[in-house]
């Protein structure tokens, strides 16, 4: 599945190519701009051009553009692009500046490692001059060779700063007058990543130091967009034969909008599934293209086949058949082998019409004011996922609301169908696909009766003048509405809504009622929110109150609620500093522990030394209560003498 | 203009391009000059120059000590982050490469001295804003010390040399104008440059006055002004169709430029577009929507709430069945002026989230990205951390965003801060 993860890779360029692309637009401009002579840039001379980027704050998906951009630049623009991050300059602009030399210094040594740089490089003092020096040999060592390149031979020095909240404003602002003193002589050139609104400029720099500065504002796309385009490609394509099932898709779609809204985590979310699913489920070698899959069905051995058998969709499979299909199929390997073929195929298939209805339901739903099926397709997929659409309430309110649509709004609608049913390759879209156009056609026809239809009532009005008349005609009128008597149009329309729920009841069933489902889709929704979600502290509570879930030591194993003799000491102190009030007295909590241990030690209940606190159990207890008050569990307190106060409520 | 800088030191013709290329300024110049002396003389050992941005301070002196060809060497105080940085530009620009490469890995001043003495003769240093660099080398050195700050500010505890303050005053509207009109378009005549430049400063004088500011606006503005001439609809002279022209042009520059919103980049391009998409173009701030994650956004209302009200008051508002509460006998003294007039509160972390839980509608396990969120929240300087980096227990939050961006934020989320918040009650 190495495709697969090239493939996310090759769609985030794409995503981010369009901003790119006017970035890089900006920055040959300005670095243009700079040899054009006239007296307007002259005039300007002295603002450093900027580019503020917004890109939202899903900060963990900035390292893909700014790689991405830092490499475009590199290649088409300039050689000098240095990406610095707050991180690494924390206290002052020194910092900066040396983070500057050494990327912008560096990245050139590399190209000619002949050159004088490497003397500069390792000079005690980073500072602007010293680097300005450094460019003005550079493109004159370049510059000799080709006079007529002008624009090659000053290339300008780019300077990404990553995360711009993150910079300490004094620093920045230092930075950019210190750079400013020479932009005369080196073409310098800055990006602002921002997280937030463009308006934190403002807010960190004064007034004096922005006026220095001439900046552009880009806007990315926005990250639920940016999702949205993701989901499209990975998931509602038939191409990947991997897929989620509703409960892990809910999760992550969940961790996505509650905590991140970020897109790389998503994927990677994607990919830890992907994982799990070819590491847990032995028939995911079942999980590929069709044709190899109808191989790898052949190569099937024995087990393997008794695992389809137990599979709960086949199991419901094979009891709707007959008694002798029944014996065969759980009997006879070879039978089972060309069912499987035949459920692959059709698994297969039902993907390949699943999508393309999904998407045409999509258009046609959300357009509907408020949106009873959802704004974004991810979520009609999600109900489609869980169960039958067509049983869903907001599914039927919104076929009422299409039966209600105007004419050239229903046309344009199925028009946009037709579009998307068309590119697809399956016989039975292409049917439907047909029938879409010939239902548009009728609808095409109509224009000319109808317009006879919908004025001949009007034409009798206007004869009779009578008022006795009148009022008779308009009561008929009313009757005839109210009877039922359709327009030609109105037929047509149910017609059409017909067909299309006809559509998504064959189509559009969940993956569930699929035999063999198991082998694409991955469902332990569980797993992925463990991995993806962690919980510190319940993990740590599930570690003290019950260490068998991770210690797996049978002497641990116990009832729930109740911890065993033999349980590790911070476990016995914990599990008694539940059954306190807010304030614990230290003795008697040592007391409690000193008498469960003594059990735990094997000593007979009726002896002298039973329960008595010694030396060790002593050093014991106090080791594991400070590990308590590490954990967070308890604090000393000066209310009361001999007491620690508890942080933590509930328990027993 | 005529009033022509005189010395006996120095050259008549470098004297006249000097006083050329200092319009308004003669007065300053000359002063300057005779401070120095003729170039055999010894000269005084500071000089302290103040005055407001952009009233020629640096302008005066690089232009004196490059016309009349003195040996001077030019730092920047901002860049000069150690001490080290700034003995090594003085020598590199004194001496060259081989005589600062002799400064030792952390120079003391002292080292510095001593490798100026080795080498020969020598002028003039002048500094860019603050340094109190004593007058140790003993040499015909003059430190000129530029700034927008008076020396009083400046003057160190233990008493020093105190230099000579020399003030520069602000331009007039007049001597502004002739400076303005000195960078004139190459293509059109220098009496149709002034009375743009004149016109110009009728809108502008009233609300800006630095002078870099409204050559930025010139240069800006002068495209659209000469708009109708190009198209022969007026003649140079028409001054008065041209001011009709330009005038509501510049009002909305006032709106925008000056705060320098809109970058000129874009400036231009929009008067190329001819003002049909004049609506399109938004300036820096109209964008302040912030798209945040769900918790975030409750996180954020939870610190909000957590900086603005009373901790006392919490019980009132988040607790089901809690007493009422009377406003009046519930204030304390000092607890009577807005909360929202004083600024956010610092609270610690508990707090946040115990109103965190209860300002969410349903269940939320305490998973580590909701910490996380906390964190990355601080570093888009939306909540500030108010106590100590490396304190890792009970850390203390600000929030740091206004009522309105908060009151945006909760629509989103269908949650009525006002409701919550103590001031509104």
């Amino acid at each position: 599945n190495k495709i697969y993860k090239r493939d996310t890779r090759v769609l985030q360029d794409e995503l981010n190519r369009k901003i790119l692309d006017s970035l890089l637009d900006f920055t040959r401009k300005c670095s243009s701009a700079r040899q054009h002579s006239d007296w307007a840039s002259q005039m300007r001379a002295n603002e450093i051009p900027t580019a503020a980027l917004v890109l939202g704050v899903n900060v963990p998906d900035h390292d893909i553009t700014f790689q991405s951009l830092s490499e475009l630049l590199h290649q088409s623009v300039t050689p000098h692009v240095a990406s610095v991050e707050a991180k690494e300059c924390g206290g002052t602009q020194l910092k900066v500046l040396e983070r500057l030399m050494d990327t912008v210094v560096d990245d050139d040594e590399e190209e000619e490692t002949e050159h004088t740089s490497t003397q500069l490089h390792k000079s005690v003092n980073c500072s602007l001059s010293a680097l300005c020096d450094w460019y003005i040999t550079k493109t004159k060592v370049g510059g000799q060779s080709t006079t007529e390149h002008e624009r090659q031979q000053q290339p300008p020095v780019v300077i990404i700063f990553k995360d711009l909240e993150a910079f300490n404003p004094r620093v920045l602002r230092d930075f950019i007058l210190i750079c400013s003193r020479y932009i005369e002589r080196l073409p310098l050139m800055f990006i602002f990543g921002i997280a937030t609104s463009p308006s934190t400029i403002q807010r960190m720099l004064p007034h004096s130091v922005s006026s220095l500065l001439c900046i552009e504002l880009f806007q990315s796309l926005s990250c639920t967009q940016h999702l949205a385009t993701v989901i499209d490609q990975l998931i509602l394509t038939p191409q990947f034969p991997f897929k989620l099932n509703a409960k892990v898709m809910q999760v992550l779609l969940s961790i996505f909008l509650y905590h991140d809204f970020s897109v790389r985590n998503f994927i990677k979310g994607l990919q830890l599934a992907l994982l799990e699913h070819f590491h847990s489920q032995p028939l995911s070698v079942l999980c590929c293209k069709k044709k190899e899959a109808l191989l790898n069905v052949m190569q099937l051995s024995h087990r393997d086949l008794e695992r389809i058998r137990q599979l709960p969709s086949f199991k419901r499979y094979v009891e709707k058949q007959e008694s002798q299909e029944q014996v065969n199929l759980i009997t006879d390997d070879s039978h089972l082998k060309e069912t499987c073929r035949k459920m692959i195929k059709g698994l297969h298939k039902y993907h390949k019409n699943y999508y393309p209805i999904l998407k045409c339901l999509h258009t046609l739903t959300s357009a509907l004011p408020r949106y009873p099926l959802g704004k974004q397709i991810r979520e009609l997929h999600l109900t489609c996922l869980e169960k039958n659409v067509w049983e869903n309430e907001d599914y039927q309110s919104a076929m009422k609301l299409l039966k209600m649509l105007a004419k050239d709004d229903l046309i344009a609608l199925l028009q946009r169908c037709g579009e998307i049913l068309k590119p697809v390759k399956s016989k039975k879209m292409k049917s439907t696909a047909f029938q879409l156009e010939e239902l548009l056609t009728k609808f095409k026809q109509l224009d000319s009766n109808e317009e006879d239809s919908i004025t001949s009532p009007i034409k009798n009005l206007q004869k009779k003048t009578d008022l006795f008349q009148l009022q008779k005609t308009l009561l008929e009128m009313n009757e005839t509405r109210r009877s039922k008597k359709l327009s030609p149009f109105e037929i047509l329309r149910n017609e059409a809504l017909e067909f299309i729920d006809s559509l998504v009841k064959s189509h559009l069933s969940p993956p569930e009622s699929q035999t063999l489902h198991e082998v694409c889709y991955y469902s332990s929704s569980a797993t992925v929110r463990r991995h993806l979600n962690a919980t510190p502290r319940t993990s740590i509570q599930a570690a003290l109150s019950s260490p068998y879930y991770y210690l797996q030591n049978e002497n641990l194993k116990t009832e729930d609620g109740t911890v065993s003799n033999a349980a590790p000491d911070i476990c016995i102190a914990y599990k008694l500093h539940l059954e306190c009030g807010r304030l614990i007295n230290l003795y008697d909590w040592l007391e409690a522990y000193a008498t469960v241990v003594s059990a735990a030690d094997g000593n007979d209940p009726d002896s002298d030394g039973y329960g008595k606190v010694d030396e060790v159990k002593h050093a014991r207890f106090i080791r594991s209560v400070s590990e308590l008050e590490f954990l967070g569990f308890i604090k000393s307190t000066k209310q009361k003498t001999d007491h620690v106060a508890r942080l933590t409520w509930g328990g027993c | 203009m005529t009033a022509l800088l005189q010395h006996p030191g120095y050259d008549e013709e470098k004297l006249r391009r000097v006083a050329e290329q200092l319009p308004c300024r003669e007065v300053q110049a000359g002063l300057l000059l005779s401070l120095m002396g003729e170039p055999q003389q010894y000269s005084y050992p500071s000089i302290f120059i103040y005055g407001h941005r952009a009233s020629g301070k640096s302008h005066v002196l690089h232009v004196l000590l490059k016309e009349l060809e003195l040996h001077h060497a030019t730092v920047s105080c901002v860049e000069c982050v150690s001490v080290a940085l700034l003995f090594e530009q003085v020598l590199l620009s004194f001496f060259g490469c081989d005589a600062a490469s002799l400064l030792p890995r952390s120079p003391s001043l002292s080292d510095f001295v001593r490798i100026y003495r080795q080498q020969p003769v020598t002028m003039e240093t002048s500094s860019h804003q603050t340094v109190v660099l004593n007058p140790v080398v003993e040499d015909n050195v003059t430190v000129i010390l530029l700034s927008e700050i008076v020396w009083d500010k400046f003057r160190p505890n233990t008493g020093c040399f105190e230099p000579l303050l020399l003030h520069f005053p602000d331009y007039s509207k007049g001597e502004l104008q002739q400076i303005l009109s000195q960078d004139r378009h190459p293509s059109y005549s220098a009496e149709f440059y002034s009375s743009y430049i004149n016109i110009l400063l009728g809108v502008f004088y009233s609300v800006c006055r630095d002078l870099r500011e409204l050559r930025h606006l010139a240069a800006l503005n002068f495209s659209k002004f000469c708009e109708p001439l190009e198209e022969g609809k007026v003649k140079e002279t028409d001054t008065h169709k041209l001011w009709r022209n330009i005038e509501p042009h510049l009002k909305k520059a006032m709106q925008t430029v000056y705060l320098r919103e809109v970058s000129s980049l874009q400036w231009e391009q929009m008067q190329l577009m001819e003002e049909k998409e004049a609506g399109a173009l938004r300036g820096l701030s109209a964008h302040t929507h912030v798209e945040l994650p769900f918790y975030s956004k409750f996180l954020l209302i939870a610190a909000y709430l957590a900086s603005y009200n009373p901790a006392r008051t919490d019980k009132r508002f988040f607790l089901k069945h809690h007493g009422k509460i009377r406003k009046t006998n519930f204030l304390k003294k000092n607890e009577k002026t807005s909360n929202h007039l004083l600024g956010p509160k610092p609270f610690p972390l508990d707090r946040l989230l115990a109103i965190f839980y209860s300002v969410v509608d349903s269940r939320v396990a305490p998973t580590a990205s909701i910490f996380s969120q906390i964190s990355s929240l601080v570093t888009l300087q939306l909540l500030t951390q108010v106590s100590h980096d490396d304190q890792l227990d009970a850390p203390k939050y600000k929030c740091a965003v206004s009522l309105d961006f908060i009151c945006a934020i909760s629509r989103t989320v269908n949650f009525d801060i006002v409701k919550y918040l103590y001031d509104f009650l």
